[in-house]
C-alpha cells in the first residue's frame, strides 16, 4: 500500500476545531462533511459475512479526521463488526468475508494490492477488555516500535506514547515492572499508549470503557476528547450516554430481521451527535435513543 | 467414597516411597562396599570383571551423549511444530498432523531401536561418516523423534491456553504471525514450553530400549556422536537380564546406578521449576 505518500498529501488541518453544531449537511446518504476535516473512511456497501451468513450489510458511512465518531446500537447490530473490517480485523477470525468497499483516503482497504499488516500500523485498535502483554510496562508500550523496526530513540517514543495517553506520571518510577499489576483503567490507558507508539492515523476502541468504573472510564473519555486533536477516533459503545458526551458524529445501527431468519445488522442513521440524540430523522434511532428500543 | 479416594492416593505414594526405600538400601549397601569418591571421579567402569572398577562418569557421559542428539533434534522441532499448530495452520492440515503425530509417540520403542540399528547407522555410513555399528548419534537422533511428539503436544496445549485477545492485541499493533507467535504466545507460554522440555529431557536421559539397541554397551568417556557409548540405562537393563547373583556387588551396582539416574533427573525437574518461575509471564 502507497502508505506514505498518502499522508503526507493527507496533512492533518491541526487547529481547526469545529464543534457538533457546525456540521454542515446533515443524515441523507449516511454523509455528514464538516468542513475542514478530510474524509479518512468512506464506506460503500459495506457488508460482513460470517461463514456464509450475512451479519452486516450495506453500510454507507464516512469517518472524518480529527473527530470522534461513535457507532451505538443494540446487541448484535454489527457495530462491533463494522469497526473491525476498519483496520481488516476481521480477517484474522476465520469464516469471516468482507463485500463492497472501504476506501481509507481514497484507497480500498480490500483492494488486492493491500497488505493488511500495513494498514493495521496506521489503523491502531483498543479493545473491550484491556489486553496488556504480560511483559512490563515499558515492553509493552515498546512492543508496537519494535516490531514494526522504529528502534531510534525508543525510550523517548515510549515516554511520549504514555504522556499522551495521561499515564507517565502514574508509571514513569516502575517502567519495568509488570504491566498486569496496573489497576483495569490503567491497563487501558497503557493499551492506548500502546497503540499510539506506532504513530498511528487512526484510533478505534471497541467498546473501550466497558470493564472499567466510572472513574476510569471518566479518565478514556478526556483522554478520546485530547487524542480527537491528532487522531481520528472511532468508538463503540454500548452506553449512550457516552457518546452523547465524547463524540462529534453518531452512527445508529440496528438490527433488521431477515426474511429467512438471520438477523442482520445495518446502519439506520448518521448525524451530528446532539441531532441524533434531540432530532433524529428515522423513526427507529429515535426509538432507541428514548429508551422505547433497547 | 472420600475413603476409598484417599486409599488410592495413599496407595500412590506408599509405592513412591516404596521405590525410593527399594533403590537406598542396595544403594547404601553398595557405597559401604566402594567408596563414592571412586565412583563418581574415576572413568574406568568394569563392575562385572575382576579386579572389578567402579567409576561411572562413562555412563554418565554416554546418556549425556545420546541425550544431547535428542535434544538437537525433539526441542527445536517439537517447538516448531507447536507453533505452526497452533498459530499456523489451517484445521485441516492440523486434522491430518495431530494424528501422525500420535502415531509416531505410539510407536514400540524396540521398533525403533532397530530402525536406528539397521536403517539410520547404514544410512549415515552411506553417507560417507564413518560411525561405529553401535553410536550415541543415531540412538540419539531416533530417542529425539520419540519424543517430538511429547514437545509438540504439550507446547501446543500450553500456546493454545495463551488468551486470543494478546494475539489480537498484537496484530492490532501490525505485528505479522511470526512475530506474534515467537514474541507473544511463545513467551506467555513458557512455562508449559519449558515443562514440556523437562519431561522431554527426563525422558530421553531415562529411555531404556533404544540405546540398548542402538548405542552399544562399551563403557567410553566421551561425547564423540559416532561412538559405541554405554548409558546408565542400559547398563542398568543389560545387567539386570543377566546372571547376577542377588546380594553380589554387581547386584548392588544397578541400584547405585539407578539411584544415579533418579537424583539427576529429580534435580534437573527441581531446577527447572526453578526457571520457570523466574522466567515466565503470567497472564491474568
Amino acid at each position: 500500500m502507497d502508505a506514505q505518500s498518502d499522508s503526507a498529501e493527507h496533512q492533518r488541518p491541526t487547529g481547526i476545531h469545529l464543534d457538533a453544531a457546525a456540521v454542515a449537511h446533515p443524515a441523507v446518504g449516511g454523509s455528514v462533511a464538516p468542513m475542514g476535516r478530510e474524509t479518512v473512511f468512506d464506506c460503500q456497501g459495506l457488508g460482513v459475512r460470517y461463514h456464509g451468513t450475512r451479519a452486516l450489510r450495506d453500510v454507507d458511512l464516512q469517518i472524518h479526521s480529527h473527530a470522534v465518531t461513535a457507532l451505538i446500537g443494540p446487541s448484535g447490530c454489527g457495530k462491533s463488526t463494522f469497526l473491525r473490517c476498519l483496520n481488516r480485523m476481521n480477517d484474522l477470525i476465520p469464516g469471516a468475508a468482507v463485500d463492497g468497499a472501504c476506501l481509507y483516503h481514497g484507497e480500498n482497504l480490500y483492494g488486492p494490492d493491500i497488505d493488511a499488516i500495513e494498514v493495521r500500523k496506521r489503523i491502531g485498535m483498543v479493545f473491550q477488555k484491556p489486553n496488556p502483554f504480560p511483559k512490563s510496562i515499558y515492553d509493552n508500550v515498546a512492543f508496537g516500535p519494535r516490531v514494526l523496526g522504529m528502534k531510534d530513540s525508543l525510550d523517548d517514543r515510549v515516554e511520549q506514547a504514555l504522556r499522551r495517553a495521561a499515564l507517565w506520571d502514574e508509571v514513569k518510577d516502575r517502567l519495568k515492572s509488570g504491566a498486569l499489576g496496573l489497576s483495569g483503567g490503567q491497563q487501558q490507558r497503557l493499551c492506548i499508549a500502546r497503540a499510539l507508539a506506532v504513530e498511528p492515523d487512526v484510533i478505534l476502541m471497541d467498546e473501550p470503557c466497558s470493564a472499567l468504573d466510572p472513574i476510569s472510564t471518566a479518565a478514556i473519555e478526556d483522554l478520546m476528547m485530547t487524542l480527537k486533536n491528532d487522531y481520528t477516533v472511532v468508538i463503540v459503545t454500548h452506553n449512550m450516554q457516552q457518546a452523547a458526551r465524547v463524540a462529534d458524529i453518531t452512527a445508529f445501527f440496528s438490527v433488521d430481521q431477515g426474511e429467512t431468519g438471520p438477523r442482520t445488522g445495518v446502519l439506520i442513521e448518521v448525524d451530528a451527535t446532539d441531532r441524533i440524540f434531540t432530532k433524529p430523522a428515522n423513526e427507529r434511532t429515535e426509538a432507541y435513543v428514548t429508551g422505547r428500543f433497547g | 467414597m472420600i475413603g476409598a479416594l484417599a486409599l488410592c492416593a495413599a496407595i500412590s505414594i506408599l509405592v513412591t516411597v516404596g521405590i525410593v526405600i527399594a533403590l537406598l538400601v542396595p544403594s547404601l549397601q553398595f557405597f559401604g562396599e566402594v567408596s563414592p569418591v571412586e565412583f563418581f571421579t574415576t572413568t574406568d567402569w568394569a563392575p562385572l570383571f575382576k579386579p572389578a572398577s567402579f567409576g561411572v562418569l562413562p555412563l554418565i557421559v554416554g546418556t549425556l551423549n545420546t541425550t544431547l542428539w535428542a535434544c538437537v533434534v525433539c526441542l527445536p522441532l517439537g517447538l516448531a511444530t507447536a507453533i505452526y499448530l497452533s498459530e499456523y495452520a489451517h484445521p485441516k492440515a492440523r486434522a491430518v498432523i495431530k494424528p501422525v503425530l500420535e502415531v509416531l509417540a505410539g510407536i514400540p520403542t524396540v521398533v525403533l531401536g532397530y530402525f536406528a540399528l539397521t536403517f539410520l547407522t547404514p544410512l549415515l555410513r552411506t553417507l560417507g561418516w564413518q560411525v561405529e555399528i553401535f553410536n550415541a548419534f543415531s540412538a540419539g537422533i531416533i530417542i529425539g523423534i520419540l519424543l517430538l511428539p511429547t514437545v509438540a503436544s504439550l507446547s501446543e496445549d500450553a500456546m493454545k491456553a495463551v488468551p486470543s485477545s494478546l494475539r489480537e492485541g498484537s496484530f492490532g499493533l501490525g505485528a505479522n504471525r511470526f512475530q506474534v507467535s515467537t514474541r507473544v504466545v511463545v513467551p506467555a507460554a513458557i512455562s508449559g514450553i519449558a515443562a514440556s522440555f523437562v519431561l522431554a529431557i527426563s525422558r530421553a536421559i531415562g529411555e531404556t530400549t533404544i540405546v540398548l539397541i542402538a548405542a552399544g554397551q562399551l563403557a567410553q568417556t566421551t561425547m564423540r556422536p559416532g561412538s559405541t557409548v554405554e548409558t546408565m540405562t542400559a547398563f542398568i537393563a543389560a545387567t539386570g537380564a543377566g546372571d547376577v547373583p542377588v546380594g553380589s556387588i554387581s547386584y548392588k551396582t544397578i541400584f547405585a546406578v539407578g539411584l544415579t539416574l533418579f537424583v539427576i533427573t529429580f534435580v534437573l525437574n527441581i531446577f527447572a521449576i526453578r526457571m520457570v518461575r523466574r522466567f515466565r509471564e503470567v497472564y491474568e
